[in-house]
């Protein structure tokens, strides 16, 4: 099998040749490159060139094409903070009055060159690979990106005392997530992860998820033209397995603060859960270490398929070694291959 | 149900459960008038700062227990604690002597601009009869200097994003170099997610939730008194 293949049979909840793995690196590229950061980020040539050498040396079942979080922050006029050693950084809010979002307009992503970039990385690395691999591009859901749009206190205070301005920022940055998604799909990604961590049980209780995220996510889901992995980006999801795939996710990003084993039990059969190894731990792993986290995640939630190893946040993090990371693709080819006999 | 007529000087343990049951469940389910009533009354024939050591502190104690097992969410933490410290900031102005300004602290977002932890452990400070400097975010050099001008014994420092968290060890070994003795508290995400992270970035303690700062906060009080 190759990686599409693969991962489109965990998709249907049957078993592939092995457990798909995907290595979430993105920042590693510039690395790979010698590049600062910001230097890599500013040409899609270079994060093609990137993410081609970080397949072929971590053996990942994905290309991901995600720069950083801010980038949409970016379009929408807001500032990103770049530094040597972590992902960019979203600078000050852009909404700074809840007033504000009474004559908040989207930006239109033909208009933005930073997304633009994005669009020409995903059309390039697709003219290499084809379909043999998936492309994973990312959006930010629209009930998560206030955090950044207006400050993360400020935009709970919204949700439970504006109601009606709520509505109107949703409608705004709906308007935004679909038109960004499905450029992405259009110049060639896969699928979309869509990230909503405010969805997480960690963020809001079920009851006001029910009627805020997961209504933004139903309306938005229904509007971009392919498949959609919800991810909470560490958050706790195990309460709202199945109003997460209600949604129409295809997938779902899950925590390390969450029993593996009970999430799977929970999705069996209707979502694919991706995860959840520890993104924050791994810094300081050793190889071992690491082999022994992807035989737990394998063992729990293997079976079956229904599932593809990641970590649990949507990025690996600059600081974690190089042998850690060949590490947890060494253990995925060693104790993931199917059937998973060792498993008792 | 009405409690003033049962408080008396020493309250009895019986209804404060009771009453601290209440109040923590009107906070949880956001239910502000409940929780107003509910303080009112306990504060007849009552001083502010009893009701908050012996109400309004054990609360909150309970909804971060609550917040550490996940049975709560991040959103009703925040709504409850901005409540309750608006209630406290009524009767226990931030110039009243029962305030405790002593010793010295303050709390600061390092790094990134996620000020809602630092929101949080602020409210429920200030809720629980602390007076403390409040910073905003700032970057490592510029705290090092309002450390010093300031004359900080505790400093709390709240993160949401982990190279933030890292930039923790910066500070430490700057105020090292300046000969600073501070003692630094720790919380937010990347914590919780490594519980071994606070001791690697120097830091005296990490909490991982508001009431777990204000516990860690009272013992170093009661340490340098």
């Amino acid at each position: 099998m190759n990686s599409m293949q693969r991962v489109l049979t965990t998709l249907s909840h049957k078993e592939p040749d092995r457990v798909p793995l995907f290595l979430l690196t993105a920042l590693q590229g510039a690395k790979e490159l010698g590049l600062s950061i910001e230097d890599y980020f500013s040409r899609a040539d270079y994060v093609v060139e990137g993410q081609m050498r970080l397949l072929k040396k971590y053996r990942s079942d994905c290309l991901y094409p995600f720069f950083y979080v801010p980038i949409e922050m970016e379009a929408w006029g807001g500032e990103v903070i770049y530094q040597s050693d972590c992902p960019p950084n979203a600078g000050p809010p852009i909404i700074h009055r809840p007033e504000d979002i009474d004559h908040l307009q989207p930006p239109r992503v033909t208009d933005a060159p930073c997304l633009t970039r994005v669009l020409d990385t995903i059309r390039q690395l697709k003219a290499k690979v084809g379909d043999s691999v998936p492309i994973i591009a990312v959006a930010t859901s629209p009930f998560s990106l206030p955090v950044i749009q207006m400050g993360f206190d400020r935009y709970i205070e919204l949700i439970y005392e504006q109601p009606e301005r709520l509505a109107r920022l949703m409608q705004a940055n709906e308007e935004f997530c679909v038109e960004w998604s499905n450029a992405q799909l259009a110049a060639g990604a896969t699928a979309i992860c869509y990230f909503d961590p405010v969805s997480s049980c960690t963020v809001v209780p079920r009851e006001l998820y029910l009627k805020t995220g997961q209504q933004v996510a139903k309306r938005t889901l229904a509007r971009i033209n392919g498949p959609i992995a919800t991810h909470l980006a560490s958050g706790r999801g195990l309460p709202i397995v199945d109003d997460i795939a209600a949604t129409g996710s295809a997938a779902m990003g899950v925590s390390a603060l969450e029993d593996l084993a009970a999430l799977k039990a929970s999705a069996q059969g209707k979502i694919t859960l991706l995860g959840n190894l520890n993104g924050v731990e791994m810094r300081r792993w050793t190889a071992e270490q690491a082999e022994m986290e992807v035989k737990r995640a394998i063992a729990q939630a293997g079976r079956g398929g229904g599932f593809i190893l990641s970590d649990n946040h949507g990025e690996i993090p600059w600081q974690v070694p190089d042998e850690v990371l060949l590490a947890i693709g060494d253990a995925v080819e060693r104790w993931g291959r199917y059937p998973l006999d060792w498993i008792e | 149900m009405t409690y003033c007529n049962n408080l008396s000087a020493n309250i009895e343990p019986l209804i404060v459960e009771e009453l601290i049951q209440d109040f923590r469940e009107a906070l949880e389910s956001l239910d502000q008038i409940k929780a107003k009533v509910l303080f009112q009354q306990a504060l007849r024939g009552h001083s502010p700062i009893e009701i908050v050591e012996q109400v309004v502190v054990p609360a909150l104690e309970q909804i971060g227990q609550h917040w550490n097992e996940g049975s709560i969410a991040l959103s009703q933490i925040y709504m409850s604690g901005r409540f309750c410290e608006e209630l406290v900031e009524q009767v226990l102005p931030s110039s009243d002597p029962d305030r405790k300004h002593q010793p010295r602290q303050a709390i600061v977002v390092l790094n990134d601009y996620h000020m809602l932890g630092k929101r949080i452990i602020y409210s429920v400070m200030r809720a629980s009869g602390f007076e403390l400097f409040n910073y905003g975010r700032m970057d490592v050099n510029e705290l090092v200097e309002r450390v010093i001008t300031d004359k900080l014994r505790i400093l709390l420092i709240s993160v949401l994003m982990m190279p933030s968290a890292l930039k923790i060890r910066e500070l430490r070994n700057a105020l090292d170099a300046r000969g600073v003795q501070l003692k630094i508290l720790v919380g937010g995400a990347p914590f919780q997610f490594d519980p071994q992270l606070w001791r690697e970035v120097g830091a005296d303690a990490m909490g991982l939730s508001a009431a777990d700062a204000v516990t860690i906060v009272q013992h170093w009080a009661g340490e340098m008194t």
